[in-house]
């Protein structure tokens, strides 16, 4: 029996409504037809008057959410992709992001923004949001790899006063297989060491920390390299504590994400590295992201956009060899 | 209505004198559309969504004078405590949500705290109202907000308030449609047309627009005609706007016009008027000079954060600004 990584946002989702009636579920096809992805099967049904089909309409999906949030509802709004997020950008990081700071009044609505690369998706199914979310103060982005994580993060996300954007992998959905959700039970705000090292460490969430743990294997396999592999679980708040510690270790640092290559979670992660670590550094600090053109549809363009376990060997290669 | 203006013109002087940083943008001409919608609804139980020239509404909504001054001179008192100011002012828990100035963004979140009132009770009697100009119907935040609002049948208003123009840009420039009352049919919601600068006209029409809504007739629109009597700001002298729209029938003050209709209809006599401006301007006066005597919000004193939520695993999610 195993449980996939989008069993576990249906169950926590399920837990939720279960037990907290100030939850509802707001967006696109998800009450009878369950989601594009399924994510909400079976949960319109266990739970009538809770789930609610929503126009084609991200901006006022979120607005709506925001609106019920100040009567002290929880409201989890799904985007049926994360790239449709753009047409609620206005109430994400205008209405919801500033109105703690404004009124006083925090917002807390969680975002389910289905992210990342599937082969075929192409430009507009297969975006990563996160460090456009994370740049705008007032926000919680939060970025599981694990199905375990999928599980709590989501179930914690919903709990925290703040708007909270929640950034789940379309290519983790059912690839991703574990015993059970009842894995380990980190806060949000600390990250995890999946696999310790001391050559090197490569900072990722999401999908890519598996394209990490693929990389780590192989070169150690290859030539002796232990590399450490941090998951971030949430891009912000961002554990800088663990990254340093680890960079500690290891003297060496990739900053690895499926972004576009301009700003993002990477450049922060190098950027704070570099500010607040540069005595623990042994080479220059190195980032691997997506390239730098929309995410193109054909698998074969696909599986060269985004970094690899190939490329990211590569990247550790260069970053050893100083 | 009157201790609208009496407060805008006070506010006007005070910019001018330099003692307001930032925008002033007033509600002069649109006095009667905005005090009719906010007497309309019931401050207890009821959601009215501000927008920048609703002065009027918000004082006969019960917003406090000092609300007011105290967030155009930017008192750590007020509401916003000089973290944001003018008539971005709000008291969210208590049914008058923080406008911001992406306009028609507020129509959705009215609807949102309609959806949640009906959820927890569904017995609920409450209306949601928002105010919106010309400009912002044109917005695809004002289109998706009406439409989810008449799709799930909620208590909404929408007052439309038709000043012509948006900031410099004539209606002509704005929308093709022969009169924006004419969209009510297409989103599938009441429509209400009013001449705004007439009061008893003004007051009946909110009157039953709120009453359908409460009634369970779905959400409503009011297309008011005005003419603001001002510029979009205090900072614009609104030259854009031609001689003969001046002194056509919208340019008429709509205070002038609603003291001529108490006044023949012997409701108050011109004198009860005067002793209500007296009164007015005292308290207007009291208000400012309140608002100018607290203290200014101090950066040292800020926690410079924009979460309500701490971690205190990770300091750098809201790490302050360094000084």
């Amino acid at each position: 029996m195993s449980v996939t990584y989008i069993d576990a946002i249906r169950e926590a989702q399920a837990k939720l409504l279960g037990e907290d009636e100030r939850v509802f579920l707001y967006g696109q096809d998800i009450a009878s037809f369950g989601g594009a992805f399924k994510a909400t099967k079976g949960l319109a049904e266990a739970f009538p008057g809770r789930v609610f089909d929503s126009p084609i309409s991200e901006d006022a999906m979120v607005g709506l959410a925001i609106g019920a949030a100040i009567e002290g509802m929880r409201p989890i709004v799904e985007m049926q992709f994360a790239d449709f997020s753009s047409i609620a950008f206005n109430q994400i990081v205008n209405q919801a992001a500033t109105h703690y700071y404004r009124t006083g009044v925090p917002i807390p609505i969680t975002v389910r923004l289905p992210s990342g690369g599937t082969p075929g998706s192409g430009p507009f199914h297969s975006q990563s949001m996160e460090g456009i979310y994370a740049q705008y103060p007032g926000l919680i982005v939060l970025t599981p790899a694990t199905v375990s994580d999928a599980y709590h993060m989501l179930i914690d996300g919903v709990a925290l006063d703040d708007p909270v954007l929640y950034c789940e992998h379309k290519f983790l959905y059912r690839w991703l297989k574990a015993k059970s959700i009842n894995g380990e039970h980190l806060p949000i705000g600390q990250a995890r060491i999946t696999r310790p090292g001391k050559h090197a460490t490569v900072v990722a969430y999401s999908a890519m920390v598996h394209e990490a743990v693929r990389a780590a294997d192989r070169l150690l396999e290859e030539s002796g390299w232990e590399i450490e592999v941090v998951d971030l679980r949430s891009v912000k708040p961002l554990d800088m504590d663990t990254v340093l510690a680890s960079v500690a270790r290891t003297g060496r640092l990739l900053a690895l994400g499926e972004a576009f290559p301009w700003g993002g979670v990477t450049a922060e992660v190098v950027s704070r590295v570099t500010e607040e670590g540069f005595h623990l550094l042994d080479a220059p600090p190195q980032r691997l992201n997506a390239r730098d053109t929309p995410v193109p549809y054909h698998p074969k363009l696909w599986a060269a956009h985004r970094p690899t376990p190939e490329s990211i060997c590569d990247a550790l290669r260069r970053l050893l060899s100083f | 209505m009157l201790r609208s203006r009496i407060l805008e013109n006070k506010l006007s002087s005070l910019y001018k004198a330099g003692k307001i940083v930032g925008g002033v943008y007033l509600g002069k001409g649109q006095e009667a559309v905005s005090a009719s919608l906010g007497t309309a609804l019931n401050p207890e139980t009821d959601v009215f969504s501000a927008l920048i020239r609703d002065q009027a509404g918000r004082i006969a909504f019960g917003e406090p004078l000092l609300d007011c001054t105290r967030s155009y001179l930017g008192s750590v008192e007020g509401p916003m405590r000089g973290r944001d100011g003018n008539i971005h002012r709000g008291r969210p828990k208590e049914g008058m949500p923080a406008m911001i100035s992406h306009l028609g963004s507020q129509v959705s979140l009215v609807t949102g705290m309609l959806f949640a009132k009906r959820l927890k009770d569904p017995t609920s009697r409450a209306v949601g109202a928002t105010c919106v100009g010309d400009g912002a119907t044109s917005t695809g935040s004002f289109h998706e907000g009406l439409n989810v609002a008449a799709v799930e049948k909620l208590p909404l208003v929408v007052v439309v308030a038709n000043n012509q123009f948006a900031y410099s840009t004539p209606n002509y420039r704005q929308f093709a449609c022969g009169d924006l009352v004419e969209r009510a049919r297409g989103y599938g919601v009441g429509g209400f047309s009013v001449d705004g600068t007439d009061l008893i006209a003004c007051a009946t029409v909110m009157r039953e627009a709120v009453r359908r809504a409460r009634s369970g007739d779905g959400p409503q629109m009011v297309v008011a005609q005005v003419l603001r009597l001002s510029g979009h700001g205090e900072h614009d002298d609104g030259s854009y706007v031609p001689e003969d729209l001046r002194s056509g029938h919208y340019g008429r003050d709509c205070i002038e016009v609603a003291i001529r209709q108490l006044t023949d209809r012997g409701i108050v006599t011109v004198d009860e008027i005067m002793a209500w401006q007296e009164q007015n301007a005292e308290e207007v006066q009291r208000a400012v000079a309140q608002a100018q005597q607290e203290q200014a919000p101090d950066p040292y004193q800020e926690d410079w954060s924009a979460l309500s939520t701490r971690f205190p695993l990770c300091q750098s999610g809201n790490q302050p600004i360094a000084q």
